[in-house]
């Protein structure tokens, strides 16, 4: 299925500038009911979450890699890949145990008391991509047999944390939210790092500053070091224009208006058509839970993500990641590979290049130990044997 | 014509008395702690080194007791090539002004002279002279024991027999004090009755060495309370449900009542509402006193963007000088509009959130036409970033350029990396504020702030302030 990135339901309110980060806040004319955060990750009493009675049914989701502990049994567990869900807790949930709480606090610095609580986040990010990349399909001989069985995790992924991207926890301490705001689009050095979307406000308020602990890509770690700041807009009002109060409150509105149109929701590395593909994960009511992959193109923006959408359209809640250049050219093997059902003659063709060179591609991507070295010798020599 | 070299002095005199007004070496909403007490350390250093005349005088204006202990420090610090004459205004000034300050503040001023070893002549006779003027040399020994003993040991200072051996040597092994406080101090490591007759600080560290339980201790030491204490007091005592430590709450200063109200819930100002209203209203036409109802047709824009919520460090404390400002302007004007950034029309119910659209604000405002206009802001102007000072640059240069409407900002955040209260705009004067009592010795200051008098009205202005604040002495 392909799916266009659309905003739907939201307003982008003039942006917020910090050195080089750039935070547009999403507002929504009114919030997005019948879907909230888990109570289990705000507070307890917190008194926005309603508490339904027994037999009603809310539904609630966990953002991925969010620790609250909800698994009713008491043991701390971490939601692998965001969970949809409706109270009585349905079945079908993926988690991932976690460690015990002592070593946990030494991998991450935990929220306060049985709050919140965040998966050490490289291992949210080898997740994340692992949810994305399966392996081999069809056991061809020239895969190991490791490859087959384990697919391609776990796999290492670099990215930064966002206490190492210069200016941003500033940034996001300053920022001051708007009313009605259930989102935010975050730029780097005006390059689109990620979009965060939340059905109802004080959920908003709630994961503002998680925003700290998600992970960014390389990419603007750099930018973030590099560019000193970003152009912000500038007020000029022409005095000899103004002859009454009416006239300077005329020119303030219009600056005003100048100031909005200023900054574009710059989104077109997410909405370009035909770009992505999502994968739809699992239906709730009229909620449905996506996860969206880039097409890999080279040197351009690519982004990764989840998304929740109404069925009338309207994004209930989203999180992207920008990947690195690595990243895509990975990514870009990977797909050309499982386009092609994973046969290496086929893919090597597609990629106008020999078996022994696309391996050695492939090993030098980081899969080391997936392909029988001396298949993909012969495969070159002799061709497949039918 | 106002000399170039006179109006850069100015300016940067100005901008000292905004730092030492405001800042206080805590985290703010854009600085943290280190950044803060850096900045402000090297504004001391430089304004001693060209200004220390007039740095010294600056401890006759409004600062507050952590910048006029900096002031004391580095003046004490360094007095070699001084003259005699100077030397003696110096320390009538700092005499002065410490005898203003809260004693555990110039305990603890003392504590670090002596941890710095400044032990020149005129610092031991500054310790001297103030600890003799202290009503009750005992109670002090027991309240502040380790500034006392600090200062004693340091400045080789004469103390009474008994007060030597409460200082120096530990309780354990003194059978009886024949002074009544030592012998209560004594008895309290072992009994727990003789603890609710201690100063309530000295009180609660013993308290929890016996393990008296916090409703307890809090229902007998009441008597015991100071007032602020009995103001922080408050919500704890609420929650362990003791009576007795209700404060009246109309006798509080108004900044501090103003902390007091941010503190409670919003369901909690709802229904104390009159309560609260009564208690702002008294507190302010205390200050206010017989300048109420002479300023005329005042409007204040008042800042409650998130921004105000400050730091944890000062929790909501701009918004609370901002709450504060309200009641006072009220009380001082004759006819009084405050308008919030974020549009609420009840004082008591604001919270720190949202931007700050003070462009907007400041055109309602100015459409009123006051005779005063009163900014209370940290000056950060985001919504759209700017407009405030656009709008106050045009309607100066084609509105009313004669001046009509006197516009002041007051601004209650030291930004660390200016060096000075964030300014608005260029066209209308900034000055710091820490408490709002201040505000109408502030206003007054606004003047050099805005560059239109010189340098020498300022010195006057100062020597003027000077002789009042000695003067004050003679009276009191």
């Amino acid at each position: 299925m392909s799916g266009g990135f659309a905003a739907t339901g939201l307003v982008a309110r003039p942006a917020q500038v910090w050195g080089a980060v750039r935070l547009v806040p999403l507002v929504r004319e009114e919030p997005l009911v019948g879907l909230r955060l888990d109570r289990r990750v705000h507070e307890v009493g917190d008194p926005s979450i309603v508490d339904v009675g027994d037999g009603t049914y809310y539904r609630s989701f966990i953002p991925h890699a969010f620790v609250a502990s909800w698994d009713p049994d008491g043991d701390r567990t971490a939601a692998f890949g965001t969970q949809l869900q409706e109270r009585p807790v349905t079945p079908r949930t993926a988690r991932m145990k976690m460690p015990a709480r002592r070593a946990l606090r030494r991998m991450a610095r935990g929220g306060v008391g049985n709050r919140l609580r965040f998966l050490p986040m490289h291992l949210a990010m080898e997740g994340y991509l692992a949810l994305h990349f399966g392996g081999p399909s069809i056991v061809w001989e020239e895969w190991t047999d490791r490859a087959v069985r384990e697919g391609l995790s776990p796999r290492m992924e670099e990215a930064y944390c966002g206490y190492a991207v210069r200016g941003l926890a500033d940034a996001l301490k300053v920022f001051e939210i708007h009313r009605g705001q259930c989102g935010v689009a975050l730029y780097v050095a005006d390059t689109l790092a990620s979009v965060f979307v939340v059905p109802h406000p004080s959920d908003y308020r709630a994961l503002h500053a998680t925003l700290l602990e998600d992970l960014y890509g390389e990419v603007l770690f750099h930018y973030a070091n590099y560019v000193e700041a970003v152009p912000d807009f500038v007020v000029g009002i022409d005095a000899d224009r103004v002859s009454s109060l009416a006239d300077l409150r005329r020119a303030a509105a219009g600056q005003a208006g100048a100031w909005e149109r200023f900054h574009h929701l710059m989104l077109s590395g997410l909405t370009a058509e035909g770009a992505y593909t999502s994968e739809s994960v699992y239906r709730l009511g009229p909620f449905e839970l996506s996860r969206f992959l880039p097409s890999f193109r080279l040197d351009e923006e690519n982004h990764i993500g989840e998304r929740i959408v109404h069925e009338d359209g309207r994004l209930a809640y989203c999180k992207t990641f920008r990947l690195s250049a690595a990243q895509i050219r990975r990514g870009h093997l990977l797909t050309t590979l499982h386009t092609h059902g994973w046969a290496l003659d086929v893919a090597a063709t597609a990629l106008r290049t020999t078996p022994s060179a696309l391996a050695r591609r492939i090993r030098e991507s980081g899969f080391e130990g997936l392909l029988r070295q001396h298949v993909v010798d012969r495969l070159e020599r002799e061709g497949r044997r039918r | 014509m106002v000399d170039r070299r006179d109006l850069a002095a100015c300016e940067d005199v100005v901008m000292f008395v905004n730092a030492a007004v405001t800042a206080t070496g805590q985290r703010e909403f854009r600085d943290d702690a280190s950044a803060q007490r850096l900045s402000v350390e090297f504004l001391h250093e430089y304004i001693l080194g060209n200004y220390r005349e007039l740095y010294a005088a600056s401890l006759a204006l409004d600062i507050n007791d952590f910048n006029a202990a900096l002031i004391v420090r580095n003046l004490l610090v360094s007095s070699r090539d001084l003259t005699p004459e100077v030397r003696r205004r110096e320390g009538e000034l700092i005499a002065r002004r410490l005898e203003l300050m809260a004693p555990q503040r110039v305990w603890r001023l003392f504590r670090e002279l002596a941890g710095r070893g400044v032990n020149n002549r005129r610092t031991r006779a500054i310790m001297r002279d103030w600890t003799a003027q202290r009503r009750d040399p005992v109670f002090d020994a027991v309240k502040y024991r380790t500034g006392v003993k600090a200062t004693m040991r340091h400045a080789h200072l004469e103390v009474p027999a008994e007060t030597g051996t409460f200082l120096f040597s530990s309780p354990r092994k003194v059978s009886a004090f024949g002074t009544p406080l030592f012998e209560t101090w004594r008895q309290a490591h072992y009994a727990q009755r003789a603890l609710y007759d201690l100063p309530y600080s000295v009180a609660e560290g013993l308290a929890s060495m016996h393990g008296i339980k916090r409703a307890t201790f809090l229902e007998k030491i009441a008597p015991q309370l100071t007032r602020l204490e009995r103001l922080r007091l408050q919500d704890a005592a609420e929650r362990a449900g003791v009576a007795a430590v209700r404060a009246d709450l109309t006798a509080m200063p108004l900044t501090r009542l103003a902390s007091y109200v941010l503190s409670l819930s919003q369901t909690e100002r709802a229904s104390r509402h009159d309560e609260l209203r009564h208690a702002m209203t008294v507190s302010a036409r205390r200050v206010a006193g017989p300048a109420a109802g002479t300023w005329g047709r005042v409007v204040a824009v008042l800042d409650d963007s998130f921004s105000s919520f400050g730091s944890t460090a000062k929790r909501q404390r701009p918004l609370a000088v901002a709450l504060a400002c309200r009641f006072l302007l009220k009380a001082l004007a004759e006819e009084f509009t405050g308008l919030w950034t974020s549009g609420t029309h009840d004082p008591l119910l604001v919270r720190p959130s949202g931007p700050t659209p003070l462009g907007e604000r400041l055109i309602d405002a100015l459409e009123l036409a006051p005779d005063r206009l009163i900014v209370v802001s940290d000056g950060w102007d985001n919504s759209p970033p700017g407009l405030a000072a656009e709008v106050l640059r045009v309607w100066r240069e084609r509105l009313d350029p004669t001046g009509a409407t006197a516009v002041v900002h007051l601004n209650p955040v030291y930004d660390a990396e200016g060096f000075d209260v964030k300014r608005l705009s260029a066209s209308v004067p900034t000055v710091g504020v820490r408490d709002a009592e201040d505000v109408p010795a502030l206003v007054e200051l606004a003047r050099f702030a805005e560059g239109r008098a010189g340098f020498a009205e300022l010195r006057r202005y100062l020597a003027d302030r000077q002789d009042r604040f000695r003067s004050r002495k003679a009276a009191a």
